[in-house]
């Protein structure tokens, strides 16, 4: 085909149109994506990099440290009782011998392992139903919404704590699958929401129109737009999972003995907060400074993903303001 | 318009001499993630009292930016030098509350989205009354505010308005909306007025009345005004005065006469050829601009427009050229350093701009040798009925009305043609194109594309025939999945269709090179293209499985002026080369002058008037297409102060409940001119579709032509 090629609009302000016949003035370096940019702007939120440092960091100490300590969680050193942090124990140990540190490595272990996969499964769903009903509509849209009411009204805590004899001795996973069932449902109500304004996108209608199946501009064109959303629920969900895990095991309904969480850790050694404060104070403190910085890296995730996030023009007039002064 | 008996009291201040506004040096910039956007850089002008000055420019040019520093609407990140002198008073460096004082009082502004512009929890008329209370304190008790308002809405022409003060903003159209933002601006009597692209928003219709309504405006308060636009054909006729703007500078400025007729920067020059010419009968060539405005963060030394002009030498590249005086005139400036040579060219306007653009007429495809009646027919609509029921009630829905969006349109395109579908936005255009591409039995009529009825398709034919017929969008930036590179965007039709790997790998960049984007571009995802070349990407993926019909939903009408020649002119092309047929929905008639061979005109769900395009704008029947014709602007300072406008009243009727006879009978100038027995036949008789010439016909019971051009 023999066609001018017409540079026409193809010089980009991006740097979009090197080579052409019309950018004779220097591009400005390269061009900003919307990942780099993102990045950047995470980056530039300290809150949130010291949180995403913290996360990184425990995830790598609950599961490589018991590899580096010489104790385990399960034997005990029947030389130490209750004995305040040392060398030898470095958390301490509790009253039957066991290693402070090999026990709240286990526990965060298991506590983050849970909030990992409760946050991806309930977010998983949520994507799934919320837009399954908000692009189909109709009855679909009429059964799930309705089945997403119901667990809303149920009392979730309640209802763990009635069925934890049935699990008892079970696979901790049935736990994590509880937990899930009753935390997609908020999310996906508003997956539904931004289902409906996504369907009348132009972009969708395009693919409907050349025949694209449904499944696939659901799995193609919807829930792709929705990854900012879905990324920050996940990463919020991953703490509050947490939370809820440690509050079923704190009250002997979550994880079972003889496997330990931060929750049974906590509960257990309760008691012991003022007299033997290191029992109590290593599984809690790992608790707080988890949630508070799975919180920071949701906040700045939020802003980082957000155009119209304020943070920055903030910034810069703080700084001018400097100079002047 | 009723004459006014509003009396405007005497200003406070004593009458300055000179101009209202001056502005000197003017710089405004903001940060952004890639450094400080330079958005006005040294930009000065000055408005007389009882001038209308007209700004205009692309998006991006800083000409909404300068009035909102004017405003002092800015927000605080903003760094601004210069001087701005209001009356001889210096605006900069004031405090928001002393501003305050000013605006709504002496300085007015009428701003582009005439929704947003209006709070939604106030009555009208209560939101008028405030903007008289605010600045009159006690000298005004709340009941004369409450009848000032009333009297105000009478002047900006809204029917019955002592009722309809008491009116939400949301019971009032978009054009009802614009009249009472007009009437806030006005209800202090300032001393300028400040619109804002005050008809972007607008039908044509409705852009002419408020047009009226503005100047109507200036004669009462004597206010000088500043028009903001992008539409060089809306100032043409309304302003005294223009200016250019381009990346944040005047480039060109003088009087509207010099500037239409001899423009002397080659960026005015190529704005006025880029406009399709609504009076231009002939094939005329279109000026695209390449290129784009540049980023005004870190702008290279020279002229900002060399990359994108025409003329450009070396010397273009050393140094920003500054305003001079042109042709001797001391009104006339342009910053160009070749004016004297664009000045020797013997052309005038918009051909002088083809000459040194070197813009070409697109030839006409083959099939256009073949006549019509021989061709194929590719669409076919026959009587296509669409409704819409109106239900009431949360447990048992009722239903207590019928929208008729499409009430039996007939029409057909055969190879190698363009139809243009015309009208008012709530007219059913959108409702027939979704009809169209959703390939479903309509509820009345029939459908049939490349001969085949649509009824009687099962879902393995109606998969077939998606490939025959594609679709483009009117927004660029929704009509892209952000998240797909531009590869997997073409690509996803042929994948859908089952085309082989190869096959697509193949054809993707053939694609590409022919809407004349580089294929080393295909890893990229949509957000980095501007505008304009997205819409080309959105037609390459059109074209990826060779339709034989492309569906054109306002393609043009999200671009900028010089954009959107470029990219008329690739569809001319296209179809041309490709042997397409168009349905080319639009708003803007000069567009379908320029592209289509037949138009269809449509008013509330029905045809009124279709047939080829030339007959049709050159001798149209229906009162309809008549003042739809005369309401859009030509870009001719000199025609278009001599054209007579015929000023359609009101809005479109719901289609809920359309007027009984000819759907057209209650805005219809014909209508009320006519003697009470031949109104009868008006509101009794539905006009059927008659031939009026050749290809030609309309729907009037006294059709007659009316030149309007």
């Amino acid at each position: 085909m023999t066609v001018i090629l017409n540079e026409g609009d193809s010089a980009g302000t991006t740097g979009a149109a090197s080579g052409s016949p019309v950018d004779a003035a220097p591009e400005p370096g390269k061009a900003m994506t919307r990942g780099r940019l993102v990045l950047i702007r995470f980056m530039r939120n300290k809150l949130a990099l010291v949180g995403l440092v913290l996360i990184v960091g425990m995830y790598l100490m609950a599961f490589v440290g018991p590899f580096l300590s010489k104790w385990s969680y399960d034997t005990q050193d029947y030389s130490a009782f209750l004995e305040p942090p040392y060398a030898d124990h470095i958390f301490g140990t509790d009253k039957i011998g066991t290693d402070m540190f090999a026990l709240t490595m286990r526990g965060l272990q298991k506590s983050l392992l849970i909030g990992l996969l409760v946050a991806l499964i309930s977010t998983t769903v949520a994507a799934i139903v919320g837009a399954t009903a908000g692009y189909f509509l109709g009855a679909a849209d009429k059964a799930l919404m309705w089945v997403v009411d119901l667990l809303l009204v149920l009392p979730s805590f309640l209802i763990i704590a009635i069925l934890s004899p049935w699990f008892r001795g079970k696979s901790w996973f049935l736990l994590v699958i509880m937990l899930a069932a009753f935390q997609w449902m908020i999310t996906a109500r508003i997956v539904r929401g931004m289902t409906l304004t996504l369907k009348e996108r132009e972009f969708v209608k395009a693919a409907k129109f050349m025949g694209q199946p449904a499944r696939t501009i659901i799995a193609k064109h919807i829930v792709p737009n929705m990854a900012s959303l879905l990324i920050i629920d996940a990463t919020i969900n991953v703490g509050s999972a947490v939370l809820a895990e440690t509050g079923l095991s704190y009250f002997g309904f979550g994880v079972q003995s003889p496997d330990v969480s931060l929750g049974t850790l906590i509960g257990l050694n309760a008691e012991s907060a003022t007299t033997f404060p290191w029992l109590f104070l290593f599984p809690a403190g790992f608790l707080v400074v988890f949630v508070l910085a799975v919180n920071w890296v949701g906040d700045g995730l939020r802003d980082a993903l957000d155009p119209t996030s304020t943070r920055v023009r903030r910034k810069e007039k703080k700084d001018t303001k400097e100079k002047a002064a | 318009m009723t004459t006014s008996e509003i009396q405007f009291d005497v200003p406070a201040d004593p009458v300055v001499e000179g101009p209202v506004l001056q502005v000197e040096d003017l710089h405004v910039s903001f940060p952004s993630e890639a450094g400080r956007v330079q958005a006005v850089r040294g930009l000065s002008y000055h408005v007389s009292p009882g001038e209308v000055l007209g700004i205009v420019g692309e998006s991006g040019s800083g000409k909404s930016v300068s009035s909102l520093a004017v405003m002092g609407l800015l927000p605080s990140s903003a760094r601004i030098t210069g001087s701005i002198k209001f009356q001889g008073r210096e605006l900069i460096g004031r405090g928001d509350s002393e501003l305050s004082k000013i605006r709504g009082r002496r300085i007015s502004m009428v701003f582009q989205d005439p929704l947003s512009a209006l709070t939604p929890v106030y009555t009208v008329g209560d939101q008028i009354a405030e903007a008289i209370l605010v600045h009159r304190k006690g000298a005004v008790s709340k009941a004369a505010a409450a009848k000032r308002a009333v009297e105000l809405l009478d002047l900006v022409g809204i029917p019955n308005a002592a009722e309809r003060a008491k009116a939400f903003p949301h019971e009032f159209s978009g054009g009802m909306r614009q009249r009472a933002v007009i009437a806030m601006a006005i209800a202090n009597d300032p001393d300028l007025i400040i619109a804002d692209e005050p008809t972007t928003a607008l039908d044509v219709t409705v852009q002419a009345q408020v047009l009226q309504l503005l100047e109507t405006a200036q004669e009462v308060t004597g206010a000088g005004i500043v028009i903001i636009t992008h539409d060089l054909g809306v100032v043409a006729g309304f302003a005294d005065r223009l200016m250019v703007m381009y990346a944040g500078r005047a480039v060109e400025k003088g009087k509207v006469d010099e500037i239409y007729q001899q423009p002397r920067m080659p960026y005015t020059l190529g704005l006025l050829g880029s406009i399709p010419r609504l009076d231009v009968g002939e094939k005329q060539a279109l000026v695209p601009i390449t290129g784009q405005p540049p980023s005004l963060t870190d702008l290279p030394p020279g002229c900002p427009f060399a990359p994108r002009c025409p003329m450009v030498v070396d010397a273009c590249h050393t140094a920003e050229p500054p305003l001079i005086e042109v042709d001797g005139s001391d009104e006339h400036h342009a910053a160009c350093i070749r004016t004297g040579e664009i000045a020797a060219t013997d052309a005038e306007g918009a051909e002088a701009a083809a000459e040194i653009f070197g813009a070409e007429v697109v030839e006409e495809p083959e099939i256009a040798k073949v006549p019509r009646e021989q061709r194929d027919i590719v669409l076919g609509l026959d009587h296509v009925v669409k409704e819409y029921a109106v239900n009431k009630g949360v447990v048992f829905k009722r239903r207590v009305g019928t929208v008729h969006a499409v009430a039996g349109i007939t029409f057909d395109i055969r190879e190698g043609e363009t139809l243009g579908l015309v009208g008012e936005s709530g007219c059913g255009k959108t409702t027939t194109l979704m009809e169209i591409l959703g390939l479903e039995k309509p509820m009345g009529g029939e459908i049939s594309v490349l001969g085949t009825n649509v009824s009687s398709l099962d879902s393995k034919r109606r998969f077939e025939i998606r490939r025959d017929m594609s679709v483009v969008f009117q927004d660029p930036m929704a009509s892209l999945d952000p998240r797909l590179t531009i590869n997997d965007v073409i690509a996803e039709p042929m994948q859908v269709h089952g085309y082989s790997k190869d096959a697509i790998n193949r054809r993707v960049p053939e694609l590409m090179r022919l809407v004349g984007l580089r294929p080393e571009q295909l890893s990229r995802y949509p957000g980095e293209f501007s505008g304009g070349q997205r819409q080309r990407i959105g037609i390459a993926r059109a074209l990826a499985l060779e339709p034989k019909l492309v569906v054109l939903d306002e393609p043009v009408s999200a671009l900028d002026v010089s954009i959107q020649a470029g990219v008329i002119n690739l569809l001319e092309e296209l179809k041309s080369k490709l042997g397409l047929a168009y349905l080319f929905v639009a708003h803007d008639l000069s567009v379908v002058r320029h592209i289509a061979d037949r138009v269809a005109v449509m008013y509330l769900g029905k045809i009124v008037e279709i047939g080829e395009v030339d007959s049709v704008f050159d001798a149209p029947r229906h009162p309809y297409t008549q003042a739809l014709l005369s309401a859009i602007p030509i870009p001719d300072p000199v025609k278009e102060r001599q054209r007579e406008r015929i000023l359609l009243t009101g809005d479109l009727p719901s289609p809920a409940n359309p007027p009984s006879g000819c759907r057209f009978r209650t805005r219809c100038f014909l209508h009320a001119s006519l003697p009470p027995e031949k109104q009868r036949t008006c509101i009794e008789l539905e006009p059927p579709r008659e031939v009026q010439a050749p290809d030609h016909e309309a729907a009037c019971h006294f059709a007659q032509i009316r030149q309007v051009l």
